[in-house]
């Protein structure tokens, strides 16, 4: 699918550039040129789908199924999955929160939307698909919802509800919504396109510098990083690599789309897949800005353990990973 | 007199919703009074799920997407004629 991109980085670089194809910086040049070209692609189709479905995804329907079926456990699963395909805005999930818990949704399958929302979001998936390709593209979406099915369920048995903060109880508790009233008019598709293609391009150039330095740095490393050096220091036989590749990762947030180009340099030169795919999951899962919002509606000790709960099971899959794959 | 309210806690979509809105008072010379609500308690007053929400007269329009300055300016003046 993508030969002419390679075609045209060779041609730029060792035609034109007349730089050697034997060469670090040749190699380097070229791999800089194909990769950004193809992962701003790929980044703004993904968006750009993700726009559509967000046009027209039925939240509230989505919340009043969820608040009046029984199903028997798989309202985890349906939350995880809603979160996975839900194009996430930090700032929406703080509304979101309080009005899943507020129509009668229990607070464990809130969790799982909130775990995954962030987990598996459009940006991500774009750039991993584009370093790591379709296979561990799959491997990181499914396991992002089954860890937040699971991380929901388990933070669900807690019991939880009396850490919430005092002002969502009290909101809970009497409930005063203003009527509501909401009557939007019917727009086509194609009246929305516009809108959509313009947020779409909003978000890709929001990332674009941060996907170039992460391609260059890895471009960078590509070139001068001998093979298996990290394989020599971080082999699959030292299991303190994914606890450790967590802990680094939660500062990380703001740089989400550049750090998979380096991840991926990290992988070719020998660090394990699920020590790789665990440090994606807790920077785009676990992040500061969340928790500053969340310390709106929940008690320091309630992000403490939602925190912990997702970093465990983070940690845990990453050890499964580095097992099966 | 209309009351115009854009609910949302501050993130970069609320902003331009913002900023479009008062665009298209200004093109229209309509009367109209925008408030930013961007405190969370005072928005979950409201039966919100995805921000930013626009609303006229306690009314919402749109719900968790930006709107652009002459998507908003036609919703006006729509509302005027009637």
């Amino acid at each position: 699918m993508f030969d002419w991109l390679q075609n045209f980085a060779d041609w730029l670089i060792y035609t034109i550039f007349h730089i050697g194809a034997d060469t670090h910086l040749g190699v380097a040049l070229n791999f800089f040129v194909y990769d950004t070209i193809k992962i701003l692609f790929l980044l703004f189709v993904i968006v750009f789908l993700m726009g559509i479905v967000n046009a027209y995804f039925p939240i509230d329907k989505l919340k009043n199924y969820l608040a009046s079926n029984k199903l028997f456990g798989l309202e985890y699963l349906f939350a995880s999955i809603f979160g996975a395909i839900t194009p996430f805005c930090s700032c929406s999930s703080v509304p979101l929160f309080i009005g899943f818990v507020r129509g009668g949704i229990p607070l464990g399958v809130t969790f799982s939307f909130l775990i995954t929302s962030p987990l598996v979001n459009e940006v991500a998936v774009a750039m991993f698909l584009g370093m790591f390709g379709i296979k561990a593209t799959l491997v990181y979406a499914i396991s992002g919802i089954l860890l937040g099915t699971i991380g929901g369920w388990f933070l669900g048995k807690m019991k939880l509800e009396h850490l919430l903060s005092d002002w969502v109880k009290t909101l809970l508790a009497n409930d005063q919504l203003k009527a509501e009233t909401y009557e939007e008019e019917k727009i086509t598709f194609r009246q929305r396109l516009p809108e959509i293609n313009r947020s779409a391009w909003e978000i890709v150039r929001g990332v674009v510098l941060y996907v170039i330095i992460g391609i260059a740095i890895g471009a960078a490393m590509h070139g001068y990083v001998p093979e298996n050096f990290f394989a020599q220091y971080l082999g699959s036989g030292a299991w303190w690599t994914v606890p450790l590749a967590v802990i680094l990762a939660v500062p990380m947030y703001a740089n989400a789309a550049g750090i998979v180009p380096v991840i991926q340099v990290f992988v070719a030169k020998g660090v394990p897949i699920g020590t790789a795919i665990s440090f994606m999951m807790a920077t785009v899962g676990l992040s500061l800005p969340e928790a500053t919002l969340l310390k709106k509606v929940m008690s320091m000790k309630l992000i403490g353990i939602f925190f912990g709960t997702v970093a465990l099971f983070i940690i845990l899959s990453g050890f499964l990973f580095n097992i099966v794959l | 007199m209309l009351d115009i309210k854009i609910l949302g806690p501050g993130c970069p979509k609320c902003k331009t919703t913002y900023n479009n809105t008062i665009e298209a008072v200004k093109q229209l010379g309509i009367e109209a009074i925008v408030t930013k609500v961007e405190d969370i308690m005072e928005i979950m007053k409201y039966n919100v799920l995805s921000t930013p929400v626009l609303m006229i007269n306690e009314v919402a329009k749109f719900k968790g997407r930006t709107a652009d300055v002459s998507e908003i300016k036609k919703l006006l003046s729509n509302l005027e004629t009637c």
